[in-house]
């Protein structure tokens, strides 16, 4: 079943440390100059955001056909460990719209590149508060949701292959809602997430962050992910 | 305090129009364009830098002071060009062919001109080609590459081999850089230098140059 799911620019907005983190700034590390840049961005993404989604429960069978895609993953990677164990499987893209990315742009191109960069993260936080939401809606849907937990897993990360976006799109084809890809499997427009949610027990998801391709992964972002109590 | 100090103070506050109005007054006061660039607005940038180096202060008031620097250096370019003083070196920039993301090679770019650099900012899904091209046509002798997909990565390696082929190697350098770019990547392809952030891109493009005033 596949489904589609629009949110207010209010419930999408991302919180101050999640943008501030983006930015490289540590918690009450913002200059008051940085604090005023913030209000400024979030106020144009209560302006332009336009947040969707389109979501489709999946079988694990064709999931594996989804995950096999180009056949261009990592020769091990966690999913293949998490999904076998999973209560449910989900496929989804979400985005927060063409317009913040237009004026993400404009606003380089009008000499304002601290606004620019500021709004950047504000809407690449956004993007990832979608997942977050799909997830929580997911997880409330449950039954059982106090003995599972919900996480997305993308294409581009964790060993599997960014190419993978072309069967993920074939599959859930989410030109419905306005995303696209193109030939390098970049989703247009820009600030958009895509994957797969994986209802399973938590220890379904824990894995060792120690696979080949894990080594160029600078923030190892799974350990947080893995350690959150929320979704 | 002078003059000088005072511009170096404004810029690192990040206030564009009072270091717009100070370099007037500057160069009114008969310091010599030169002086005022590197006392000034150098200056200030430095301490910018070591402060953004130290975690002191953070990406949007380096962003502010660039924006800042430029407010001085768009007053100052015409008299250095007139008097003979050649900017630190031309940067051509761009995402390469298939990458759409641009953020990161515009913080780049800012940070360059902020350095002093003369920067040719193609955009993005630029293919290996125009690159090479605009190098040699406009004198550039940095090419600096950002990619964001490890499915457009191997546009770098295209870009360096081309370098090559046109026997601009050493003349031309190269540095990548973009999330999934490392060090590893830069010396597999052959690549002269990676910034793994928009700070170190200036140093190892100063350093490619030996172009630190």
């Amino acid at each position: 079943m596949r489904e589609r799911v629009t949110w207010t620019p209010a419930e999408a907005a991302p919180s101050r440390e999640a943008v501030l983190a983006l930015q490289g700034i540590p918690p009450r590390g913002a200059s008051p100059r940085a604090e005023g840049l913030l209000d400024r961005a979030l106020a144009i993404h209560l302006e332009l955001a336009e947040p969707r989604a389109i979501v489709g429960a999946i079988t694990r069978g064709e999931f594996a056909e989804v995950y096999r895609g180009a056949g261009r993953n990592a020769p091990e990677t966690p999913l293949e460990c998490i999904v076998p164990r999973a209560d449910g499987l989900a496929l989804f893209a979400a985005t927060v719209g063409a317009p913040l990315t237009s004026r993400i742009r404009a606003l380089f191109a009008e000499n304002e590149p601290a606004l620019a960069a500021m709004l950047d993260s504000v809407a690449s936080a956004a993007a990832d508060r979608l997942a977050d939401l799909l997830a929580a809606r997911a997880l409330a849907e449950m039954a059982s949701g106090d003995r599972v937990r919900v996480l997305a897993y993308s294409p581009g990360y964790c060993g599997w292959h960014v190419s993978g976006q072309g069967a993920l799109f074939a599959a859930l084809r989410p030109e419905e809602i306005g995303v696209t890809l193109n030939a390098s499997f970049l989703m247009e427009p820009l600030k958009s997430v895509s994957g797969v949610l994986v209802t399973a027990a938590p220890e379904v998801h824990r894995f060792a962050p120690a696979f080949p391709f894990c080594a160029d992964c600078r923030d190892k972002p799974c350990r947080a992910r893995m350690a959150s109590r929320a979704a | 305090m002078g003059i000088l100090d005072e511009i170096a103070e404004s810029l690192e506050r990040g206030e564009d129009q009072e270091v717009g109005a100070l370099v007037r007054r500057a160069l009114d006061e008969r310091h010599a364009p030169l002086e005022v660039l590197n006392q000034g607005l150098v200056a200030g940038m430095d301490v910018v830098g070591e402060r953004f180096r130290a975690r002191e202060i953070f990406l949007p008031d380096v962003l502010m002071a660039a924006r800042a620097m430029y407010a001085g250096l768009d007053l100052l370019k015409p008299l250095l060009a007139r008097e003979g003083v050649p900017s630190a070196a031309r940067v051509v920039l761009g995402s390469v062919h298939g990458d759409l993301h641009d953020i990161g090679k515009n913080l780049v770019g800012i940070m360059l001109r902020g350095a002093g650099f003369d920067v040719i900012d193609l955009g993005n899904d630029v293919p290996a080609a125009r690159f090479v091209d605009i190098a040699v046509e406009r004198g550039a002798s940095v090419i600096g590459l950002s990619a964001l997909l490890t499915t457009t990565m191997p546009v770098m390696k295209d870009v360096v081999e081309l370098v090559r082929a046109r026997g601009l190697a050493g003349r031309v350098r190269v540095i990548v850089g973009g999330a999934p770019v490392s060090e590893a990547w830069a010396r597999e392809i052959g690549a002269d230098a990676h910034g793994y952030d928009a700070a170190n891109a200036v140093e190892r493009v100063r350093a490619l140059v030996g172009a630190r005033r």
